[in-house]
């Protein structure tokens, strides 16, 4: 006899992102593949990026009669799959979801889920394996993939027993979007796709080990207010901690009243406005020069959700010596990580920011402030007028950039890839909406623009997505082209094509004595490749085109693939020299 | 400079779930950090396991490799210490030639003065039992020796802290710390 079960069997409604989804709380006799497709349903999952293959076929099979409530869209190799997910999630700030069958799919994932565990995005993985009974045995397309990307996940899990299945995909929701986001992956076997079960789901938001999020140590804020109101000089370090718990008012709030000069890493970029007129500028290898010189010379910097990544700090040793450092961070393992701390706050951004507002004293640092403006007419001199300058024969990146950013007065959503256009589009893009930066920071992952503006543009389709790449990433992941074309993805792409991977031919130049090895590209011809795609194309050969192209590429309500061909011998400067101090950045 | 490594002994305390050994392992593996010894078995609470790993390592990164370990979703809290803050112990077993026994009782006081003891006498071999530390397992080792050792195989470390709040007094303060 059947014992009834507490929850109701009606469909449950589930306010999701502020759409109305209706998820089964139970249902008996279903498959385990059904139940996943239920259970991401509860979980107010719309949208899936994946690809089939043997050992996920009943989840597909499955997926055929849900097509209604869940979008799959069909990536075309499963890098871009874990790629869009994450574009995905970062506009969306939930996870985003991607599938893969067992083997040299799962393996396709990992390159994904390295790049969202290091820039912390959330994201779920589920993986297809063989059957329980064929596990070890090298079945076909059978691959360990939870010991592969184990170390390279937040948590992950293998089902094999259908019943397994909702408090796996619970637990992986949760994992995945509390705390310090990530990536998380369920490998499910085949037979616990097919195995049938009375299905009932119930979301998690506790798990005995798990510490997320703690509370406010409100005497250690003291102790940061006290340091911020006896600073003369203080510095603000603003990191993606802050638009991942959606602190951006409270940080402004924060800055306003102290007086305290706001400076971006790679991905904190779009959580101020570029003209907020605390903002500072960009940290880092390739960030601008104020910020960079002056953090050794500020004497209490406050670090928001950020992790002093070396890119940020150059030499540890040599970095901000002489400042009182105040650090915010969810993440207990990233304190005192890289660089010692004065004061540890060691809980969420926002929480924390409005814990320190009330005691701050209302302040301001002119002087101070007026010296990052002088670091930029400095950097205006030696770089930017220099990058803007129409004085070579082809187009700079940087002039590319600039026209972009005018044209669309910062509105856009701007992916980027790895390398010099990446630098460029970061320096000379000033974002002026929120969430509105996507790139790989930790793992430089070239590749990642193209497939991750999709999930972006999928995630946002009300926001203009540009897609930047360099020549070298487009051609990692280039056949996500088709992607766009299937689904009438309306994403802008501009290849800013020097015939050359840019960065690695620069570093050449500068420490290798211009020895440019294995730099040099030959490239098909992209306007056929776009067009082959039905993506109307556009290659701009000579500056005077480019004014045009951008019009038809912003204006363009479909896609559109802008080629243009930029000048081949290019630096993106300043730089911090690896291994040099942030405050012997090169201008030139 | 890089500061001279330490030996520690480090207590996880863990769901008993599968794969997170190889998680906690490879906290240790990707920093070129060798584990000497590693033991793992369920605490007096049921469903916690306790992990003893020792691994010598610089004393300013032992507290980060900790953090790592209790950044593991189901690690419920981990600990290192020194060896002046736990009671520790190994156990050595010698598999010896039943004839190093016979016609001498120089094996007998060897066995007598380390306070060893013998768990198996089999026709061709007896087997010698040890508890202690390692360099009290070794000296017996080197002593057997010219005996004719035919297999020696030494555990792990265990070890019990030394101060005495339970593990589950730090989780209760955890959670109290927590934000739901």
């Amino acid at each position: 006899m059947k014992t009834p079960l507490p929850m109701p069997s009606q469909p449950e409604t589930l306010i999701a992102n502020g759409k109305e989804a209706h998820y089964l709380v139970e249902k008996d006799n279903v498959t385990g593949a059904e139940a996943l497709i239920l259970a991401l349903l509860a979980e107010g999952v719309d949208t899936v990026f994946g690809y089939p293959g043997g050992a996920i076929m009943p989840v597909y099979d499955a997926l055929y009669d849900y097509q209604d409530q869940l979008k799959h869209y069909l990536v075309r190799h499963e890098q871009g799959a874990a790629h869009a997910a994450q574009g995905y999630a970062r506009v969306q700030k939930r996870a985003g979801v991607c599938m893969a069958t067992s083997g040299p799919g799962a393996t396709n994932l990992i390159t994904g889920i390295a790049d969202a565990m290091i820039d912390s995005t959330p994201i779920v993985c589920i993986t297809g394996q063989v059957g329980k009974h064929l596990l070890g045995t090298d079945a076909f397309q059978e691959t360990d993939v939870v010991s592969i990307s184990l170390p390279v996940t937040k948590w992950n899990f293998q089902v094999t027993r259908a019943s397994e299945i909702p408090e796996a995909i619970a637990k992986a929701f949760y994992i995945a979007q509390s705390g310090r986001p990530g990536p998380v992956l369920i490998d499910i076997t085949k037979n616990a796709q097919v195995e049938k079960f009375n299905f009932k789901y119930q979301k998690i938001n506790k798990i005995r080990s798990y510490f997320p999020k703690r509370k406010v140590d409100l005497a250690a804020v003291d102790r940061a207010a006290e340091l911020l109101n006896q600073a003369q000089r203080p510095l603000m370090l603003v990191g993606q901690g802050v638009l991942l718990s959606q602190a951006q008012a409270e940080l402004k709030q924060v800055a306003e009243r102290a007086g305290i000069p706001m400076a971006s890493t790679l991905l904190g970029l779009s959580a101020v406005e570029a003209n907020h007129p605390l903002y500072v500028g960009y940290l880092g290898m390739h960030g601008n020069y104020g910020p960079n010189v002056l953090t050794n010379q500020c004497d209490v910097l406050l670090a928001v959700g950020m992790r002093f990544d070396d890119r940020v700090t150059g030499d540890v040793k040599r970095y901000a010596p002489q400042a009182k450092v105040i650090h915010i961070e969810i993440d207990p393992a990233e304190i005192d990580k890289i660089i010692k701390t004065t004061v540890a706050l060691n809980s969420d951004a926002k929480e924390t920011l409005q814990a320190l507002l009330p005691r701050l004293a209302a302040r301001q640092h002119p002087d101070w402030l007026a010296r990052f403006k002088e670091c930029d007419r400095t950097e205006y001199d030696k770089v930017l007028s220099k990058d803007f300058a129409p004085t070579t024969e082809k187009v700079k990146m940087a002039e590319v950039i600039k026209r972009l950013n005018e044209l669309t007065q910062g509105t856009a959503i701007v992916a980027t890839d790895v390398g010099q256009h990446q630098m460029t589009t970061t320096r000379y893009y000033h974002f002026t909406q929120t969430d509105s930066n996507i790139t790989s920071g930790g793992l430089g992952t070239m590749g990642f623009c193209l497939p991750a503006a999709i999930g972006a543009k999928i995630g946002r389709p009300d926001r203009q997505v540009l897609a930047i790449i360099g020549d070298g990433g487009f051609q990692m992941t280039l056949q996500e082209l088709g992607v766009i074309m299937q689904y009438h993805v309306a994403v802008k792409v501009i290849v800013l094509n020097n015939n050359f991977l840019g960065m690695v031919r620069q570093w050449q130049q500068l420490f290798f004595d211009r020895r440019y090895s294995s730099v040099d590209m030959t490239n098909p011809d992209f306007i056929k490749l776009a067009e082959a795609y039905s993506i109307p194309a556009r290659r701009v050969q000579h500056r005077e085109e480019l004014e045009g192209a951008l019009h038809d590429l912003l204006a363009s309500p479909t896609a559109f693939f802008l080629e243009v061909m930029v000048e081949k011998e290019e630096n993106v400067f300043p730089m911090v020299p690896a291994g040099a101090a942030v405050a012997d950045i090169r201008l030139e | 400079m890089e500061l001279e490594q330490v030996r520690y002994t480090i207590s996880v305390f863990t769901e008993n779930k599968i794969g997170l050994m190889h998680r906690i392992v490879t906290i240790f593996t990707r920093r070129k950090i060798n584990i000497e010894s590693l033991t793992v078995s369920e605490t007096e609470n049921h469903g916690v396991s306790r992990f003893t790993i020792t691994a010598f390592v610089a004393p300013d990164r032992i507290s980060q490799i900790v953090k790592q370990i209790e950044k593991q979703v189901e690690v419920l809290k981990a600990f290192y210490y020194d060896d002046s803050k736990i009671v520790y112990q190994e156990l050595a077993l010698y598999k010896m030639p039943r004839q190093a026994f016979v016609g001498s009782d120089v094996v007998e006081k060897i066995i007598r003065q380390n306070h060893a003891w013998v768990l198996a006498i089999e026709d061709e071999f007896v087997v010698i039992e040890k508890t202690g530390h390692e360099e009290e397992t070794q000296h017996l080792f080197e002593e057997l020796k010219p005996y004719g050792i035919l297999s020696f195989v030494r555990s792990g470390r265990v070890a019990i802290a030394k101060p005495m709040k339970r593990v589950m007094t730090h989780l209760k303060e955890l959670e109290e710390m927590a934000v739901n």
